[in-house]
């Protein structure tokens, strides 16, 4: 009779799980010792084998499909515990919000790759739009700097609509060698282009908001000075919230249908009325403003962009963030995030490798686990869909 | 020429490069009509219908639908006008639900707002409601075990189901033309007169909707179409009832060779 579910799953499964990767993020962090941090991964390994396993991994899965909202709202609150709990180390802190800035600025690829096929080899120019855009505002205007990062979005999306018309044009390869040459050019004009700094690049103010400056330290009290990092942590945790309830909308609504016609068979999709075209912009364009409202926030909390920061190679990592995590997967994308960003800052012995191990690792997947480690699911409309 | 014709062609011509696929193509169908259009292999019959929907562009001729002059439109208005069709290659969303795959051919009735999607979700929920419903009884219609696979991947289902997905997935925008290419390929004989009695019976049931199918086999064209039109080498050949057109020597001809 109706879509909508009978029997409402049990939540706690899920908030246990939850509390897990949380204590299990925390731990990471925190670990030291080389052999601390490779037993804590080969740890994670084995309990996401017996998870996908077991029946256990399919229980969390209903129930976040079940009742996803008071689920999100203790995934929030766990992510905020485990921030506060390094609040005193700028490191951890860092990473954290590397890793939080990565997710945003994937979920954009996420759009554009996952949803309409619409290859980028370009994010991390996307990324650095948004960064310049940041420095130069921010340097040189009394702009709010909460709408100097919107506006770091906005124009990644409109340098973006540069590419519309060739990408249009061009399909599978042809219209990624178009985002390749764009990263290349990026690159290139940033380093001869005296008034951004050319190759040394710009310093970056750090962020200001209703008085409160993201830069300085937090005391509390008389003794106890909390990193300042903390408010980029909370900021971009904040950020990323938004990011993903947009996605996650985005997919579960004819938006995402639309989306997913176009790039499975453009032809039929065009015989059924779809005007791919304007699918296709509204992917792309999305998916580059997140990028650069990410990197926007990234360039004030590392205070300087530099065109060495923008390459190529680092949109080759976003894309195989988005492979490696499932393409069209939020979730997985941000575990993948996590693992490229923070993998190889903790394991120093894989810290001059990581480029190899990481392409070796990609091949792995796309040879044995071609969609990724977590693999998209049906879309689910609604809360409980599917359970006819 | 009929006047009253719903979908009337005239001196269709398309070619590639070299080529001439279909050349100076005439055609008329009335309303409710069933017409079965044959010939042997790359006679031009499917490059007919990817004309008529828009995806190739007539080197030259006309065609009218439904009192408009229909050439050389996009394929989005053509489906906005009224026709839709199946593919003579599943082409099918096989990794979306069957759900999915219906609403794609519901596309003129999705709303597709920007703000809409995003921020009235319970508005989306109510309209969606509505849509699950409607296909859910089209479904139905077609085979009453067909609304339990509503979720599933398109993928899972049988051959047979997912031609009727794909039937369905035509005819959930109430189009009035249909055009059928080669729904029996791939599927055994008994599978394809299940189809045909499906497609029989939704006649019945929207005798307003027209049709235009392509077939090679010919005991499906026999039972189903009103009337024929047999093409060879992209041009038109023979026109009449079914008994007539295999009784002509050139169709004979056509696909079996000339006689010594």
């Amino acid at each position: 009779m109706n879509a909508r579910v009978t029997q409402r799953p049990a939540l706690w499964p899920a908030f246990v799980a939850t509390a897990a990767v949380a204590s299990f993020a925390y731990l990471f962090l925190r670990a030291e010792a080389q052999w601390e941090v490779a037993a804590l991964a080969a740890g994670a390994v084995v309990a996401l084998l017996v998870l996908g396993r077991t029946r256990l991994g399919a229980v969390v899965g209903s129930a976040w499909g079940a009742r996803p909202t008071p689920l999100a709202w203790g995934a929030l609150l766990a992510a905020l515990v485990v921030v506060a709990l390094f609040a005193e180390d700028h490191f951890a802190l860092l990473m954290i919000a590397t890793v939080l800035l990565y997710g945003v600025a994937c979920l954009g690829l996420t759009i554009q790759f996952g949803y309409a096929g619409v290859v980028n080899f370009s994010g991390a120019a996307f990324f650095g739009v948004g960064g310049y855009t940041a420095a130069v505002l921010a340097t040189h205007t009394a702009l709010p700097h909460l709408l100097v990062v919107a506006v770091g979005g906005v124009l990644a999306g409109a340098i973006g609509s540069l590419l519309v018309l060739p990408l249009l044009r061009t399909r599978g390869h042809y219209a990624a060698l178009i985002t390749v040459a764009f990263a290349i050019l990026f690159k290139t004009f940033l380093e001869v282009n005296d008034t951004l700094g050319g190759p040394q690049g710009l310093k970056v103010p750090g962020m200001r908001m209703l008085g409160w400056s993201f830069n300085d330290n937090i005391l509390v009290g008389e003794d106890v000075e909390l990193s300042f990092y903390l408010s980029y942590a909370v900021f971009s945790l904040l950020l990323l919230a938004g990011a993903l309830v947009l996605v996650r909308r985005l997919e579960r609504s004819w938006l995402g249908l639309s989306l997913d016609a176009v790039r499975i068979d453009e032809t039929a999709a065009s015989v059924f009325g779809f005007e791919v075209a304007r699918w296709k912009i509204l992917a792309f364009t999305l998916g580059n403003v997140l990028a650069g409202v990410a990197g926007a926030v990234y360039a004030m909390m590392t205070g300087f962009v530099a065109p060495a920061s923008f390459t190529i190679a680092e949109s080759l990592i976003l894309v195989s963030i988005v492979i490696l995590g499932g393409v069209g997967n939020p979730v997985g994308v941000l575990a993948a995030t996590a693992l490229v960003v923070v993998l190889p800052e903790k394991l120093q012995v894989i810290q001059e490798y990581r480029f190899l191990l990481f392409s070796g690792f990609v091949i792995l997947v796309l040879l044995f686990r071609p969609e990724g480690l977590l693999p998209r699911k049906l879309r689910q409309y609604l809360p409980g869909w599917g359970r006819a | 020429m009929n006047e009253a014709a719903l979908l009337r062609c005239e001196g269709l011509s398309v070619r590639f490069g070299g080529l001439t696929a279909l050349n100076g193509f005439d055609l008329w169908l009335r309303e409710g009509e069933i017409l079965g259009l044959i010939g042997p292999n790359g006679s031009g019959k499917t490059t007919f219908f990817n004309t008529l929907t828009g995806l190739y562009r007539p080197a030259s001729g006309r065609a009218w639908f439904a009192g408009a002059e229909i050439t050389g439109l996009r394929p989005q208005a053509i489906y906005d006008a009224g026709i839709a069709r199946t593919f003579q290659r599943s082409r099918l969303c096989l990794p979306l639900s069957v759900f999915d795959n219906l609403m794609i051919g519901n596309h003129r009735r999705l709303s597709l707002g920007l703000w809409f999607n995003l921020f009235r979700r319970t508005r989306f929920a109510g309209e969606l409601q509505r849509h699950v419903e409607r296909a859910r009884a089209l479904l139905a219609a077609f085979h009453p075990k067909l609304p339990e696979r509503l979720f599933d991947p398109a993928g899972a289902l049988g051959m047979i189901d997912r031609r009727r997905v794909e039937v369905c997935r035509a005819l959930i925008s109430e189009p009035r033309l249909l055009l059928l290419d080669e729904p029996s390929a791939g599927m055994t004989h008994d599978e394809t007169r299940e189809l045909m009695d499906d497609i029989l019976a939704t006649r019945e049931r929207l005798p307003g909707l027209s049709i235009i199918l392509i077939e090679h086999e010919m005991g499906v064209i026999e039972r189903v179409s009103d009337r024929c039109v047999v093409l060879n080498f992209g041009e038109k050949i023979c026109e009449g009832p079914f008994a007539t057109v295999v009784a002509d020597r050139q169709v004979q001809e056509a696909y079996l060779g000339v006689a010594a």
